[in-house]
């Protein structure tokens, strides 16, 4: 055991010991911070490790794997933890019932149909909002391709909607939906002369979250798929016309290949952020018409019930099921560009 | 004629020439695809500037002027500017006195824990999609879904932990906490993003960089970041706008000194159970989108520049 800046095996050792030490002489708070302390000291260690192996790519990652460890991995962990006992955040009790909360979850009288009925909620907006998005984005960004005048003053119009608070744009759309004071009111009744309220049904209520969702986040699936668009060379364009392809023939054969990556990064964010819908629904129907989402459900048996570690074994299933998800369409998009 | 055209050019009118040009025709088209978009944030912003009873008026108000005759009178509202006077100062019990509201400090703390936090996500965030790009990791892959699946769990699951943690160490209500947060917040986007970018690059001229005896560091700073340029007014514009706008997070972890807008926006009206100040909330939320806006504005150069602009595609 040598005495160097990059001995690792020795700076672990010693931090062991100096955490242990200060874990039992000192209140929480003070040994928190030594323990940080000691935890970069270990990390400078690897770092040095590291530079002098000429380790580059756990240099570079190294940072942000320790800020997403100690700002989100841990926290996951803990609450997967949670989903082990009976816990509730009003309490202080706190035992440990193993699979108790999934099988409750999944099965009791009261809770599984609500959670059932809340997951199929969340699938259908799932699709419907991420389709929507997707082709609202693409045709847009189809639009804005070409160079023309005034493009980037229009473009930031279409951009505008993203850039809006989720509570100030929800709560509008409740008054656009408004049936005394807001305007899609206002424009039905005159054409038809009966009362309309939107939200009575809920294929009304459904199409509003979906349209105020695509309509705030088109933006984005568009700005990504733009990117795509603008690189691809015009040479490839040129020679294309030269050789007279059609012009549906150009886009698969060449366009397409240059925006598949951004458009498969914005179908995956897009489904990711889906899954988590919450926000529009609280503001516009609060779950009624059952428009009720799991993510929804999650924060109210998680915050307003205060059953928290039922809501993690909730959600650590849901999280399975956006696992799968993912995975299955991560390996469908590697298979494809593997095969192009 | 000639001068005349270029006065005209440099106004950026051009004609139709070559290949991905078009002209004053799509313009036309897309400015009315442009407008229809635009109109609900439009109304937002004039219901701003409108007086307290035309707020909710039947039917709705919709311009500020009545276009010389074009719109009839029912549908026009006289403007005012006292709704932005009182998102600082009002009176908050029925006739009281006018009192700060402390949205000057809201302001502040959203323009420092926003763009903080995204500037810190992109330099940590572009360093390790740099790293996972070029220098792959045993289980590369792995890595990378693992700092995925943070962003899949609703924000309510990962909240009630970072609320012990935060307690424990005395972070909460704190600058540091809620910026490392939403650090962590903003990494996963940044580190695909970026990656995505990094990918498309063409390796072709690093190597020959490094054959001229260039470091990797070097490399690093001189070749491969000029060209992801786009890619990071992109990754920036996204986190900004996100962060900008969060809401749960900024709720349940900003004391009284770190609140954001967002957060006193929601409770500014909703405040007093008189429902919603619909002119109030319009005139926070037009000041509140005027940064954000104008950042968007100035990077839009670069995100239609082109990803690889100049170079060989690998």
């Amino acid at each position: 055991m040598r005495l160097s800046p990059d001995n690792w095996k020795l700076a672990i050792l010693a931090g062991l010991a100096v955490s242990a030490a200060a874990v039992i002489a000192l209140p929480a708070s003070a040994s928190f911070w030594i323990i940080g302390a000691v935890a970069a000291m270990i990390a400078a260690a690897f770092v040095v490790n590291a530079y002098r192996r000429k380790y580059y790519g756990g240099l570079l990652v190294a940072p942000a794997i320790a800020v997403l460890f100690v700002m989100n991995i841990f926290p996951l962990l803990w609450s997967l933890g949670l989903s082990f006992y009976a816990y509730q955040s009003n309490q202080q009790s706190i035992r440990f019932v193993g699979l108790a909360n999934y099988i409750k979850v999944l099965t009791n009288d009261i809770m599984a149909p609500a959670n059932w009925g809340a997951l199929v909620n969340t699938a259908m907006f799932v699709v419907l909002t991420v389709t929507a998005q997707m082709v609202v984005g693409f045709l847009l960004a189809m639009l804005f391709a070409k160079q023309f005048p005034l493009r980037k003053y229009l473009l930031i119009l279409v951009l505008t909607p993203m850039m809006l608070s989720v509570v100030a744009s929800g709560v509008f759309f409740t008054y656009y939906y408004d049936p005394t004071f807001g305007i899609l009111s206002y424009v039905v009744n005159a054409i038809t002369g009966g009362q309309f309220i939107l939200m009575s049904t809920k294929v009304g209520a459904v199409t509003g979250i979906v349209f105020a969702d695509a309509w705030m986040w088109s933006p984005f699936v568009m700005l990504l798929v733009l990117a795509g668009l603008v690189s691809v060379p015009k040479y490839l364009y040129e020679a294309a016309a030269i050789d007279r392809v059609s012009k549906w023939r150009q886009f698969w054969t060449i366009t397409f290949p240059y925006i598949r990556g951004l458009l498969m990064l914005a179908l995956l964010f897009r489904t990711i952020e889906a899954f988590k819908l919450a926000d529009l629904v609280i503001l516009l129907t609060k779950g009624g018409n059952d428009t009720m989402t799991i993510s929804y459900h999650l924060i109210r048996i998680a915050n307003e019930q205060n059953k928290t570690s039922e809501g993690a074994a909730l959600s650590y299933l849901m999280l399975f099921m956006v696992i799968v998800l993912t995975n299955l369409y991560l390996y469908i998009a590697n298979r494809r560009s593997q095969g192009a | 004629m000639a001068e005349h055209n270029s006065i005209w050019e440099a106004l950026g009118f051009r004609k139709a020439s070559g290949v991905g040009e078009a002209g004053w025709g799509r313009t036309l088209i897309v400015a009315i695809v442009s407008f229809i978009y635009f109109l609900p944030v439009l109304f937002i912003i004039f219901t701003a500037f409108k007086p307290q009873d035309a707020a909710l008026s039947v039917p709705p108000t919709l311009s500020p002027t009545s276009l010389f005759g074009l719109i009839p009178g029912q549908f026009v509202f006289t403007p005012t500017l006292e709704n932005f006077g009182s998102v600082f100062m009002r009176s908050m019990t029925a006739g009281g006195a006018p009192e700060p509201t402390g949205f000057d400090r809201y302001f502040f703390n959203s323009i420092v824990i926003a763009s903080s936090s995204v500037l810190l996500a992109l330099v940590i965030g572009t360093l390790a999609a740099f790293g996972f790009s070029r220098y792959p990791l045993k289980g590369n892959d792995t890595y990378l879904f693992i700092i995925l699946t943070t962003r899949m769990l609703p924000a309510i699951v990962v909240i009630i932990p970072v609320i012990l943690m935060f307690r424990v160490v005395g972070l909460s209500g704190s600058y540091t906490g809620i910026i490392l947060l939403y650090t962590a917040f903003n990494l996963a986007f940044t580190i695909w993003m970026m990656k995505s970018f990094f990918d498309e690059l063409s390796l072709d001229v690093e190597d020959a960089a490094r054959i001229d005896g260039s470091s990797d560091t070097r490399v690093f700073f001189k070749i491969a970041l000029p060209q992801v340029i786009a890619g990071l007014a992109a990754t920036f514009v996204f986190g900004l706008i996100l962060t900008w706008n969060e809401f749960l997070f900024a709720l349940l972890l900003s004391g009284p000194d770190t609140r954001t807008v967002p957060v006193a926006m929601n409770q500014a009206v909703s405040s007093g159970g008189r429902g919603t100040d619909w002119t109030l909330l319009a005139a926070i939320e037009t000041l509140f989108l005027i940064p954000v806006f104008l950042v968007t504005f100035f990077l839009q150069n670069h995100l239609l520049r082109g990803v690889t602009f100049g170079t060989v595609k690998r």
